[in-house]
């Protein structure tokens, strides 16, 4: 049995370990260790189009996952005392946003906002005071980021309406009955009590959108995310590199994840599950 | 401060609610209304009222044939190396490293998936393990490109997700009826099959479906593993939307999926339920 669960644990970690362990090759072969060398590290991060990459996966990591967690924490909040036709329409969408493959919320959203700019872009042009300076909508960073932001919003309605569901009623009506102002009792009781979930909630809403290959390439339009500067250099063919760039993604989300999980256990009550 | 509570529910529910009606229900409405329209001159969507994108599914047949293969063989093969797994961790591992096991299992199912293929490509490329086993005499032997390596990427992308669930509910089983159970004279394996085994199928369930329903709607597996030759709805649909650009047509096999994906699961739900009793609540962390 415990042969078994290590044979898994190699199973799942020895890919990840074998794509380090060539980042570190000083040879161009894919197939020999020839000596360590950290000389793919420089090249990745001395490449433009990797720099640019990674700054646009960045920042719609950033912004998609901080808009997720204050919109998806506020709904989760006011979830709570919501019922009713409210309450089953958002489960409903909760369900769908997190059911609905991927692939088919990425092209929805392309064909939607291509239809919809299609339709506006005139609109503007014709009302717009100066003519050369007409905005242009087109798929980019908003599209990037509304489309990861509803993914990662119902991620984090369900982790904190989890954690709100196993509060202790009890001391929001002590705080009540002490006389504190419901946003008193928010910022002293229910606050302390759910930041955890917050804050691992906002964790994997940034690493899902780091991560996120499928929905961006329907919807990013002319920019370029990590994840897809990655799979058309695969295409190209395997190189050191992309080991290099694969094992630093990999350490990032790597970290956040294991911050999330660690907030989300310690914070988890050994009796309850 | 006096906002009338019922007030102040809505105005916290407004930002949630218009972000999901603007970015999940407007397009799956667009996907739904384009899937009767027809392909303009030059690409794109032209309006229209028919039905012959459905009527020309077959077209792709062997698109859905391939994941409607795949899909289940996928997760019946993620379920059988998954479930001794959960059972260790959740009855045999020691409690001080349960915790830490339980998580280095399901950190990589976030780990990006597009790296995680890669690394297979990396293994079962003319230079990985054909190489090893040209070695001992095996030569010529063609491991990428095949369904046999897309199915190796399916399970080393989604066995996380099926080791979860299991073991929460193997964890959650009362272990007093297996010392009842042991008492009783019942030998280990027959404990198994009569309490544990049943006991364990809400997670069983839970975990087919997640899995089951990822699988359908995978691209990346396919497309880096199958090299062209093994090829999904998914590889269909970018094919459809990305390069061939015919929206209607694509629309209508995108809305074919997720009605096949919704009978499935529903038939299944309806299956599963009979005899697992009550659901099982499973959260992803």
């Amino acid at each position: 049995m415990r042969i078994y669960a290590l044979a898994v644990y190699l199973f799942l970690y020895i890919p990840i370990g074998i794509i380090a362990l060539f980042s570190f090759n000083s040879g161009r072969a894919a197939s020999q260790f020839t000596g360590f060398s950290v000389q793919w590290y420089g090249k990745a991060l001395s490449n433009r189009f990797v720099v640019e990459a990674f700054q646009t996966s960045f920042a719609v990591a950033l912004a998609s996952a901080a808009l997720a967690t204050v919109f998806g924490t506020m709904a989760a909040l006011a979830l709570q005392s919501v019922k009713g036709r409210v309450r089953v329409a958002f489960d409903a969408l909760i369900y769908i946003a997190v059911m609905v493959p991927g692939i088919v919320i990425g092209i929805a959203t392309l064909i939607a906002l291509v239809t919809v700019f299609d339709w506006l872009n005139p609109l503007l042009a014709a009302i717009w005071p100066v003519a050369e300076a007409t905005p242009q909508l087109s798929l980019g960073y908003g599209s990037l980021i509304a489309a990861h932001g509803l993914f990662t919003m119902a991620l984090v309605i369900i982790i904190v309406r989890a954690r709100v569901a196993g509060m202790d009623r009890s001391l929001i009506e002590a705080s009540a009955d002490l006389g504190a102002t419901p946003f008193g009792t928010f910022r002293q009781v229910t606050l302390p009590q759910i930041a955890p979930a917050i804050l691992a909630g906002f964790l994997l809403a940034f690493t899902f959108s780091f991560d996120d290959f499928i929905i961006a390439f329907f919807v990013a339009g002319s920019k370029t995310t990590l994840p897809i500067y990655i799979f058309s250099s695969i295409r190209r063919g395997v190189t050191p590199e992309v080991n290099a760039i694969g094992t630093m993604v990999l350490t990032i989300s790597l970290c956040l994840l294991i911050t999330a999980q660690a907030i989300l256990q310690g914070g988890r009550k050994p009796t309850k599950n | 401060m006096a906002m009338r509570p019922q007030y102040r529910t809505a105005l916290f529910l407004l930002p949630a609610g218009v972000w999901f009606f603007a970015m999940l229900v407007l397009p799956l409405v667009v996907v739904f209304v384009f899937s009767f329209g027809e392909r303009g001159p030059a690409g794109g969507y032209v309006p229209a009222f028919t039905f012959d994108n459905f009527l020309n599914l077959g077209a792709r047949w062997t698109a859905f044939k391939n994941t409607l293969t795949l899909a289940p063989i996928g997760t019946l093969a993620c379920l059988l190396i998954a479930y001794p797994l959960a059972y260790f961790l959740a009855l045999r591992a020691s409690p001080k490293l349960r915790t830490m096991l339980l998580i280095l299992v399901i950190v990589p199912f976030w780990t990006s998936i597009l790296i995680r293929s890669y690394a297979w490509i990396f293994l079962l490329g003319g230079r990985g393990i054909p190489a090893l086993l040209a070695l001992v005499g095996l030569e010529d032997l063609r491991l990428i490109n095949t369904p046999f390596a897309v199915l190796v990427g399916i399970v080393y992308g989604y066995l996380p997700l099926m080791v979860f669930p299991i073991y929460v509910s193997l964890e959650r089983l009362d272990k007093r009826l297996l010392e009842a159970s042991a008492d009783l004279g019942a030998p280990p394996l027959r404990t198994f099959l009569t309490v544990t085994l049943p006991l364990s199928m809400p997670g069983v369930a839970t975990g087919c479906m997640l899995v089951f329903i990822l699988l359908m709607g995978e691209f990346l597996i396919p497309a880096m593993l199958g090299g062209g030759k093994v090829f999904f709805v998914g590889n269909a649909l970018v094919d459809l939307f990305l390069q061939s650009r015919n929206w209607a047509y694509g629309s209508a096999v995108a809305m074919a999926l997720v009605l096949i994906m919704l009978v499935t699961v529903t038939a299944y739900m309806r299956a599963t339920r009979r005899w697992a009793g009550g659901r099982d609540e499973v959260s992803l962390m």
